[in-house]
């Protein structure tokens, strides 16, 4: 019954002209930003962020049009995968193994229509899922105090180095590496400046903005140079496009076992969307009686990974609103969206600001049926967007992430330091070092210390302290084990490399 | 290499890191844990790593040669000197002037990247000051006063 209020409230919401106004362009940049090979939705709505900033929106009018963008990116993602063999965006890699050579078949209008359709069970079935169970994790976050917070943190840090990269060392200095840069700045507790080495820019210590921005958009513009546009390949032609109702049907429990994998992976903390993919794709190839036609253009190979990532996409919400712990690097700058109009996600957050959660969660189940419209009857229009050169785009990108940076503090030390976490980004990327740990470092750094500050003080400094309830003993074991496990595992899950 | 090179470097900034902890005073009300443990702990597990990664490097990734090197400066150069022309010079010349030198560097044709910088120049303008209500001067503040 308390379900059906809420959703009652976030209609209510929901509904009003400027918020619905504001998830249509949401999912229209969105969808844009996905398509956009090399833009991927970390990028686009880190570049998105400081402009929202300039219209003044409230808190769930800025969250309503950013996580719309990240659901369009989501599923504009596939397009450049399935018509170039280039994944929009890293969690689209795995629709290129089986949508690229369904495209080559000459079923390329089938395979965005069907991939679309799966796109929207994954996504619109998540949301349901979030919906269910938010509430029920908030209500379990209520036992969480500082030791538990701590272990969490904890536990975030090292799923996302264990699953997400192929050297655990080099994902742990990641995470080093942010939590380093947060602790830059006054310290809260005892009003003491750390590690400024006396720059007045750096007394209130850097703005995670700059860094996300940094850290994406300026590597970005790297990269595309270094590689000089090299990937605008000549795509394939896409054809009339009518609906494949055969190969939908046929897929159908396909779509439903993907989204529950997928659905299940974005809620893990610090696992996301390309690892939804990733399992959705390889749990349907081992379910297959007949594998061979996977990466060869075989239907469920292209509904499977979209499904799990979209599925996953909406999964990463939970632990984001509920425990302040992103389950990816996109939900990971949502988060710093929320911690910049001064909301802090969590229990709490669905007690105090209802309006907030309930009216992004209403505004999501109606956004994913204006994606399904953009992206099946008017995918036409955003294939055209392909054809915009890197020459073009790259720069604009650029200008879009400084004008935004400065727009937010006027202060050209911000842009510089943008740049230098651009050429930081670059270097890390070329050493296989995930910059996402990096990121969530810088955003959880404060936190964690806090919680760990918080644990000594309420125990009196005894260690033992943070072992002290079932639940941190709990989170303690799992981050341990999703530290250690993927070293074992990572000879199962090795990636199927594209073809072409 | 190259691991080896970025250990040694991060082995530094740990090291660095963990002095400077270790010069932090505690004030006399300082929390049990104060502001020094937690980075210590955090400059230690980047100690291991980075040794990690010295110990154990992957195999080099493929660095770009001399010329893309050359390019990628340049790119870094017209990044900080926009950075720095955008408070003096307004926006337009210093947008359009900094995309055309980005438009150049992906794709080397001067008629493409010229026009690459003037349309992103105007319709940034457009979209920031009349779209979004940006304050941004369009010319050099000391032409318009």
């Amino acid at each position: 019954m308390e379900l059906f209020q809420n959703l009652a409230l976030g209609f209510g919401i929901a509904l009003t002209l400027t918020t619905l106004s504001l998830a249509i362009i949401g999912c229209i940049l969105g969808t844009i930003i996905g398509a956009l090979p090399g833009l991927g939705p970390s990028n686009g709505v880190a570049i998105l962020i400081p402009l929202a900033f300039t219209l003044e929106l409230d808190a769930t009018q800025a969250l309503v049009l950013m996580t719309s963008v990240y659901y369009g990116a989501m599923y504009g993602g596939r397009i450049s995968s399935i018509l170039l063999n280039i994944p929009g965006d890293e969690p689209a890699m795995m629709t290129t193994l089986d949508g690229y050579p369904m495209a080559k078949k000459g079923r390329a209008g089938d395979a965005l229509v069907l991939s679309g359709v799966s796109s929207f069970v994954g996504a619109f079935l998540a949301t349901i899922g979030l919906m269910l169970l938010a509430p029920i994790l908030a209500r379990v976050a209520f036992y969480f105090g500082p030791a538990e917070y701590f272990a969490l943190y904890l536990l975030a840090f090292c799923t996302l180095g264990g699953i997400g990269s192929e050297n655990q060392a080099k994902s742990a200095i990641a995470v080093c590496l942010g939590l380093g840069i947060s602790m830059i700045g006054v310290d809260n507790s005892t009003g003491m400046t750390r590690f400024t080495g006396g720059n007045l820019h750096l007394y209130d210590g850097v703005d995670f903005l700059v860094a996300i921005v940094g850290l994406f958009a300026v590597t970005e513009i790297f990269v595309f140079i270094e590689s000089r546009g090299k990937d605008s390949a000549i795509g394939v032609k896409l054809g009339k496009i009518s609906i494949p109702f055969k190969d939908i049907i046929a897929t159908r429990w396909t779509m439903l076992r993907a989204t529950i994998v997928g659905f299940i992976a974005g809620v893990l903390p610090g696992a996301g969307a390309s690892l939804g993919s990733f399992l959705a794709y390889m749990s349907e190839k081992s379910l297959a009686k007949e594998k061979k036609f996977f990466g060869t253009g075989d239907i469920r190979g292209v509904a499977a990974p979209e499904a799990g990532n979209n599925a996953a996409a909406g999964g990463a919400l939970v632990p984001m609103l509920t425990l302040g712990v992103p389950g990816s690097g996109t939900t990971a700058v949502l988060l710093a969206l929320l911690m910049t109009l001064n909301i802090t996600p969590g229990p709490l957050l669905f007690n105090e600001r209802p309006e907030v959660v309930w009216g992004l969660i209403a505004t999501l189940l109606i956004a994913n049926f204006v994606l399904l419209i953009l992206n099946v009857p008017l995918v036409k229009i955003f294939t055209k967007i392909l054809q915009v050169p890197a020459s073009f785009l790259l720069p604009g990108v650029a200008m879009v992430s400084f004008v935004g940076i400065y727009s937010l503090s006027g202060s050209y030390f911000d842009l510089l330091l943008m740049i230098g976490f651009g050429v930081l980004g670059f270097t890390l990327r070329k050493l296989k070092i995930p910059a996402v740990p990096v990121i969530l470092g810088i955003l959880l750094g404060g936190h964690m210390e806090v919680s760990l500050r918080r644990a000594m003080v309420l125990s009196n400094g005894d260690w033992t302290y943070l072992f002290n309830s079932y639940i941190s003993v709990g989170l303690w074991i799992a981050a341990f084990i999703g530290f250690v496990a993927p070293i074992f595992l990572r000879s199962y899950l090795k990636k199927p490399t594209p073809i072409g | 290499m190259s691991d080896r090179i970025f250990g040694s470097i991060l082995t530094m900034v740990a090291l660095t890191l963990f002095v400077s902890a270790t010069k932090l005073e505690s004030p006399f009300f300082a929390d049990p844990l104060g502001p020094k443990n937690f980075p210590f702990i955090v400059s230690g597990a980047a100690l291991i790593c980075s040794l990690t990664m010295i110990i154990k490097p992957d195999k080099d990734p493929s660095w770009p040669d001399i010329k893309t090197l050359i390019k990628l400066f340049t790119a870094l150069i017209v990044l900080i000197l926009y950075a720095f022309s955008l408070k003096t010079f307004g926006f337009l010349l210093p947008t359009a002037l900094a995309s055309a030198a980005l438009s150049y560097l992906i794709q080397p044709s001067i008629f493409k990247s010229s026009a690459t910088g003037i349309i992103l120049s105007l319709s940034l303008f457009v979209i920031f000051r009349f779209g979004l209500g940006l304050s941004l001067f369009p010319f050099p503040r000391f032409l318009i006063g």
